[in-house]
């Protein structure tokens, strides 16, 4: 070693100090070892969308390779099926432990908006709140990918997680900009955003009481700028709806097929998308506008999340 | 599972599984346009903007994000449409107030996250509500920024909240400030009032410590001096806010100061084929590099650093404060969370079970003389007994009042805290980051505060910690039994930490340790075998004068008496906890099996109600007792 030290080792294009993709990964690493030193019943929701796929990176990142916890997806059964493939090729990859759960019940009973049943809020209501809320509490049917079969089997825990990793956004809508990185819910899943702890020092709500549990949000401070830009830069594999393949239009955000409509873009890769939300046509337009059910009433995306969803 | 090692750079190959091309497989990604601009690299700055309710926090930057075009398309148009069908005129505020709520209630409840860049930096704009139910929100937004707002109303003065907040700064250790004097445009006389109030607040100022970078007179509503100089003030020469908020340093990482790191944990990932033992922190303060010297407090233990670790990147040679890391040790020492990482070169902290500290509550029961409270400094986790309070400090007022025996919500106090075991920590004028902690009680972090020094007189309890001047244990074979969950291997490392802190020469049997020469797993009669030829190596160890912690699965009576026998001092510790606490910590790791609850051990401990170090106290305390009367 030289006389004189760099806080980066010199490699190839980094800068010799911290630049503010740097400082993100740094918080969220840090929140997920609080998450993972804290909750011996911890979990990760995995949507396959690019955000919660960039907060499983960032756990290979805190663990040094290693992603030590569950990760749990919930399947509506109307999610676009390259995204089912997309989960199940990273899976076996990665080794990863993957857990979904759907609700059964509704599905069979076709409490859907896309059987014209219900209505889009209902249909988030039943097919996500409602799915995810069993699937943690283990009063729904867990499916967990089995290595050597290479299919899914169902779970013998039942145990309830304690502490779940969200990988929300701040920037999202008005709601999840007033989430903490670690946000007590109540056994019900229900979330008192008028009376929240108070968050700081690094120093976040990792005591619950019996029946709660804690939702951890390493993502909040990334917006969607950042997300892609950290894509590029480590190279994360993205499911490719995310790119414009030749029919001049790509998902910017990936949902159920029924609530999702692709924009019009002609962003092929990464570093296009980038320069389209930097400086082009999606530079002042909200990630979200593409998600029917955020349009339903005043506060769609807020009704939803009081009672639990993501 | 290939896994990235730290000693070669980690393949950046892109991971493929699309033959339609992901978009990483061209090393050519720079044909796209760049777009370089110092704000593109700059890590955000904090901005928190506090003040009393009513000031015009909300309608600030609502005006700021319109009048810099940082606003998504729609959004103004939307929030008017909103205002105009439910027949309320139209603020700036409602940008900010998104939640239904805020809208029915006119205030801000939560610390709002506003993005926001101007051509210098990013920022990370934190609203602070002014309400004074809601002053922990504002703390969890001042205590994010590097620079702060302090917003009032000309019409009104100097409030309470506006003295409250400005202290509550000072206190949270944000030193970089600006008082926006907003609704310029009510008041009469504008250039002599204003000068009157920029005098008051600078005295007042002054006496907590802060220093204005400017005072700003504005007009919200309007965006006089916000973004855009005022036309109607043109007797105001100073800053606008937003070129204020461009002047204030950023503070960047402080990497000058002493090695900091609280360790977060010791990572181990056996079962996936990697054997690094890597202990993983974000460092506070300072840096680190391979071949440093580092010792962990309060335990004192020491090696050095043989490699930084990390994933998908060259492992690094120095590691900064900022950085979240990881590095392996060249000797195998047991350390844990909780402990304080530092260069052995450098200042060192300290380590004390009494102190002195500025506190501040928040939470609805007072904070009361006698009772305990869990403190968390740094990944240190300790129970803190409220021994006195020297003085209440009035936040709004000002005034300081002693003799009181509780503290309520919104107060300042300073207090004298007595703590179950050592934690390592600055004081507050040495090192505010590893200075500061919060108090936990019913559950829900409900104060915070800083330490200003170490006392003396640490007789907190009977069964404290043993600190250096512990005599070391008498060998012996500390057998720690109970169901999976119960906590036996964390509270192995835990004792034979302290031990080997206290001079003890310490072996440890668990199957961290002995997992690969002796699996654990197979038939019962296999599972016994195990057990009664390890009890056998433990006595072999004891007779030559180690302190023997053993914390393997142990469920038949039969073969724990067979290990009493050999052994010539057996000390069987039965952990026990509610099965509810059992299963939660088993998990998905293990099926219960069945266990033989020990008929007459030395020691019964229910890890349940028990913290890992009031477990740990409660075994050392037993041994002490022991020693003294054999």
């Amino acid at each position: 070693m030289s006389a004189t030290t760099t806080v980066h080792a010199p490699s190839s294009k980094r800068a010799s100090r911290i630049d503010h993709l740097d400082q993100l990964e740094h918080r969220s690493v840090h929140l997920l070892r609080e998450a993972y030193a804290s909750f011996p019943q911890l979990a990760m929701l995995w949507s396959i969308g690019k955000d919660s796929t960039v907060l499983l990176w960032l756990a290979r990142k805190a663990f040094f390779g290693h992603v030590p916890m569950p990760l749990v997806h919930i399947d509506t059964g109307y999610k676009i099926p390259e995204m089912i493939q997309y989960r199940d090729r990273l899976a076996a990859e990665w080794r990863l432990t993957v857990i979904y759960g759907q609700n059964e019940e509704a599905l069979a009973s076709k409490q859907t908006f896309p059987d014209g049943n219900v209505d889009r809020l209902t249909c988030c209501g039943n097919l996500k709140t409602e799915a995810l809320r069993r699937t943690l509490s283990g009063e729904g049917k867990r499916y967990r990918f089995d290595h050597t079969l290479g299919t899914y089997v169902v779970d013998t825990n039942r145990e309830p997680f304690t502490g779940v990793i969200v990988g929300v956004r701040a920037d999202e809508e008005g709601s999840r900009s007033k989430e903490r990185y670690f946000s007590p819910r109540s056994g019900e899943n229900n979330w008192d955003v008028g009376d929240q702890p108070p968050e700081f020092w690094n120093q976040y709500a990792t005591e619950f009481a019996p029946g709660t549990h804690v939702r951890i949000h390493p993502l909040l401070d990334w917006t969607e700028l950042d997300i892609w830009e950290y894509i590029e830069r480590e190279r994360i594999p993205t499911v490719g709806l995310y790119y414009d393949r030749g029919e001049g239009e790509r998902f910017r955000s990936l949902g159920c097929w029924p609530c999702t409509k692709a924009v019009s873009s002609s962003a092929r890769n990464v570093g296009e998308i980038i320069v389209e939300l930097k400086s082009g046509k999606f530079s002042h337009i909200a990630e979200r506008a593409g998600r029917a059910q955020d349009k339903d009433d005043g506060g769609g995306l807020e009704t939803l999340r009081r009672d639990g969803y993501m | 599972m290939s896994v990235a090692r730290g000693t070669a750079p980690v393949s950046s190959r892109p991971i493929r599984f699309d033959e339609e091309g992901l978009p990483f497989e061209s090393e050519e990604k720079n044909e796209f346009q760049r777009i370089d601009d110092p704000a593109e690299v700059e890590a955000r700055m904090g901005i928190v903007i506090v003040g009393h309710v009513d000031h015009g926090k909300s309608t600030i930057i609502g005006r700021l994000l319109a009048d810099t075009g940082s606003l998504p398309e729609g959004r103004l148009e939307q929030i008017k449409d909103l205002c105009a069908r439910t027949a309320k005129p139209f603020e700036y505020a409602f940008l900010l107030d998104a939640l239904k709520d805020e809208r029915a209630q006119g205030i801000t409840i939560d610390a709002a996250r506003v993005f926001f860049r101007t051509p210098k930096r990013r920022y990370l704009i934190l609203d602070a509500p002014g309400h004074v139910e809601f002053l922990k929100n504002m703390v969890t937004g001042a205590a994010r920024a590097e620079a702060a707002l302090l917003v009032l109303d000309a019409g009104e003065g100097i409030q309470e909240n506006t003295r409250r907040h400005a202290y509550l700064l000072s206190l949270l250790g944000v030193r970089q400030i600006a008082v926006v004097v907003n609704k310029m445009d009510l008041v009469e006389g504008k250039e002599s009032a204003f000068d009157d109030f920029a005098r008051d607040l600078t005295t007042f100022l002054k006496s907590i410590n802060l220093e204005p970078a400017a005072i700003i007179p504005v007009i919200g509503r309007d965006g006089d001096n916000l973004a855009i100089r005022s036309t109607t003030m043109s007797w105001y020469s100073g800053p606008t806010v937003l070129e204020t908020l461009d002047g204030f340093q950023s503070q960047g990482e402080a990497v000058d100061g002493p090695f900091r790191m609280p360790v977060q944990s010791v990572y181990k990932f056996t079962n996936d084929g990697d054997d690094r033992r890597i202990v993983a922190g974000t460092i506070e303060s300072g840096r680190v590099k391979v071949g440093d010297e580092v010792v962990f407090h309060p335990s004192g233990k020491r090696t050095r650093v043989k490699s930084l670790e990390a994933f998908n990147r060259v492992a690094p040679a120095v590691a900064g404060a900022g950085e979240s890391t990881g590095f392996t040790l060249a000797q195998q020492i047991y350390v844990t969370r909780g402990e304080l990482a530092t260069l052995a070169h450098e200042p060192q902290p300290v380590a004390a079970t009494r102190i002195r500290s500025s506190v501040f509550w928040l939470g609805a029961r007072p904070l009361e003389v006698g009772r305990n409270y869990t403190l968390k400094l740094g990944t240190a986790r300790v129970s803190a007994h409220l021994e006195s309070i020297e003085r209440v400090l009035d936040a709004s007022t000002l005034a300081s009042v002693t003799g009181r025996t509780s503290v309520l919500r919104n107060e300042v106090a300073d207090c004298v805290l007595k703590l179950r075991h050592p934690i390592a920590f600055d004081r507050a004028a040495d090192l505010a980051a590893t200075s500061r902690f919060v108090l936990v009680d019913n559950f829900s972090i409900s104060g915070g505060g800083v330490v200003r020094e170490a006392l003396t007189g640490s007789d907190v309890h009977r069964a404290r910690a043993r600190t250096s001047t512990s005599a070391p244990l008498r060998p012996s074979v500390l057998w720690l039994t109970g169901e999976r969950g119960a906590g036996k291997s964390a509270l192995a490392h835990w004792l034979a930490t302290d031990a080997e802190h206290a001079g003890s020469r310490v072996e440890l049997i668990d199957d961290d340790t002995v997992g690969e020469l002796f699996p654990a797993g197979g038939s019962i009669a296999e599972r016994e075998l195990r057990v009664r030829r390890l009890a056998w190596l433990a006595s072999r160890l004891e007779a030559h004068g180690a302190v023997v912690v053993v914390a393997i699965d142990s469920p038949s009576e039969e073969a724990r008496r067979f290990a009493r026998s050999v052994a010539r001092d057996f000390v069987e510790v039965h952990l026990t906890a509610a099965s509810d606490v059992l299963e939660e910590r088993r998990g998905a790791r293990a099926m219960p099996e069945a266990y033989e609850v020990p008929i007459q051990p030395e020691l019964r401990l229910d890890t349940g109600r028990l913290t890992l170090e009031e477990a740990g106290a409660e075994v050392l305390a037993w041994l002490e007792e022991w020693s003294s009367n054999s």
